[in-house]
């Protein structure tokens, strides 16, 4: 079978020819598209560094085959900032401290992006914080990611609101 | 990771013909197998990719006022689906509680019928499992077993079934739709799991080529709709595998028990329907003293098989809980917090 794939990654068309069929999208982004935002941390879908969007939903990218997502639409954290401008979830992990070394903001960042536009977990800090727990901090800024969460999610909907007025 | 030969194939013919070689694995959203071929504990010679298959990703109303779920649906999804989660309220919850956001927005619903073991050394290539290599032994026997079967295992394996899902679904008759060479035939969740006995490697009835194309649950199923839970223990708060889950479905008429689902997760090698316990609820008062007979009749037969002795009292208590908070109701919110058994319970403190 024909390896080679189409892939949208942050809005640009990338066709890549894989030598072998175990790439997983998370090595494809980093070794082959130089996309080295997307952090590998264990590997195996347990601690969220590798979370990027699949055609608007966070996913494990290290448990995702690259060439069993062909023409997918990848959003990675190189992809949410327009030029300087930060993004709402970004300039919200800055503003409350939402990490110490930074190893695992990537993901968190996508996963929180994520999370808002999954609507489900509203304003509670309870539910933000399970809504996140597949997203590990070893530095242990929980605190603060769940507050720029919050905030990030506050912001996002006054922006909707005033674009829609 | 071993190589393998990728194929994708367009009809669900093509792709039975193409998995019934032998070495042959189906691949849908790959969070359990991928995770299992790093580690090489799963070495298939060829990966049969599902995700395009036309059709498996449906959840629709069958004529007779049941539901038909796609094997292509995803976890988060079908949680979601306002219709599921309002008639099947201990799915949605089971649902939830199981993994991250993230798998749940990859991981299948056919996939997760087929989800293996967590058993540490089923993982560990370099420990003997006669579930990963038959006949070679099990050093969970003898190892950290804390967490392991407390019901249906055999000396030849002790290894737990970790679905969140299937515990719900087998209480409420969930029957699974399979096209294989031979065509279509229809088996009862309940029996499409296997217990240990001599050949822990065999989990459950399928053949070569078998794929699990849909899930149905019965119009018979709604009527607990007002009163069903999930609740499931972790050693912490949330993204972890059960210590024991429990789903408890009622059926209440003027505090009298017309009907009743239970079964337990996280016990045994399947997912346990407590039957008998059943029994001992229907006709009874939805009271406390009903909910621990039940409990003690669902774990009558349980016995330790490595330090999880602590897993059989639990059970029970976990039993009463459930029951006690399906018969308070189905809160209006489902899940009512996943991440925190402790915040919805009367009488415990949050």
């Amino acid at each position: 079978m024909n390896l080679s794939i189409s892939l949208t990654v942050n809005g640009v068309r990338r066709d890549v020819e894989l030598s072998d069929p175990r790439v997983t999208l998370l090595d494809l982004l980093r070794e082959r598209l130089d996309l080295t935002g997307t952090k590998k941390g264990c590997d195996r879908g347990q601690c969220g560094a590798c979370t990027v969007l699949i055609d608007g939903r966070r996913i494990n990218s290290c448990l995702a085959l690259a060439v069993s997502h062909d023409g997918a639409d990848i959003l990675t954290i190189e992809g949410v900032a327009r030029g300087d401008q930060l993004h709402p979830v970004q300039a919200a992990f800055i503003a409350h401290d939402g990490f110490q070394c930074g190893f695992c903001t990537p993901g968190q960042i996508m996963s929180a992006i994520g999370l808002i536009g999954e609507a489900q977990a509203g304003n509670d800090p309870e539910r933000i914080r399970e809504c996140m727990s597949g997203n590990l901090c070893r530095c242990g800024a929980y605190a603060g990611i769940t507050e720029a969460v919050l905030d990030a999610q506050q912001t996002l909907a006054t922006a909707n609101q005033r674009r829609s007025a | 990771m071993k190589n393998f030969e990728y194929v994708r194939p367009s009809t669900v013919p093509d792709a039975i013909a193409a998995a019934a070689a032998p070495g042959a694995a189906y691949l849908a959203s790959g969070t359990n197998l991928l995770d299992l071929m790093k580690g090489g504990i799963t070495r298939p010679d060829r990966l049969v990719d599902v995700t395009r298959l036309p059709g498996l990703d449906r959840i629709e109303r069958t004529a007779d006022g049941g539901i038909r779920i796609g094997a292509l649906v995803r976890n988060s999804d079908l949680a979601h689906d306002p219709d599921f989660a309002r008639s099947y309220p201990a799915v949605a919850e089971a649902l939830l509680s199981g993994a991250s956001a993230q798998l749940r927005n990859a991981a299948t619903v056919g996939g997760n019928l087929l989800q293996r073991t967590r058993c540490g050394y089923f993982y560990d290539t370099a420990s003997a499992c006669n579930k990963r290599e038959p006949g070679t032994g099990c050093d969970a026997r003898n190892g950290e077993n804390r967490l392991h079967a407390v019901l249906g295992w055999s000396e030849a394996c002790i290894a737990t079934n970790p679905s969140d899902f299937c515990v719900p679904l087998v209480a409420l008759d969930a029957v699974v739709e399979i096209e294989g060479r031979s065509g279509r035939r229809e088996v009862a969740l309940e029996a499409l799991h296997c217990l240990p006995g001599d050949t822990p490697e065999r989990e459950s009835l399928l053949e070569p080529g078998d794929l699990i194309v849909a899930l149905r649950l019965p119009a018979e199923a709604r009527a607990f709709s007002a009163h069903a839970r999930y609740l499931k223990i972790r050693e912490r708060t949330s993204y972890a595998f059960a210590v024991v889950s429990a789903a408890a479905c009622l059926w209440v008429e003027a505090g009298k028990i017309r009907d009743a689902r239970l079964a337990l997760g996280g016990v045994a090698a399947k997912p346990w329907r407590a039957h008998a316990a059943e029994k001992v609820l229907v006709g009874a008062n939805a009271d406390a003293s009903a909910f621990r007979r039940a409990a003690e009749v669902a774990l009558a037969d349980a016995k330790p098989s490595g330090d999880n002795l602590f897993k059989i009292e639990l059970a029970k208590r976990i039993i009463v809980r459930t029951l006690t908070l399906a018969a308070a109701g189905t809160p209006a919110r489902i899940p009512a917090l996943p991440a925190s058994p402790f915040a919805s319970v009367s009488g415990v403190p949050a």
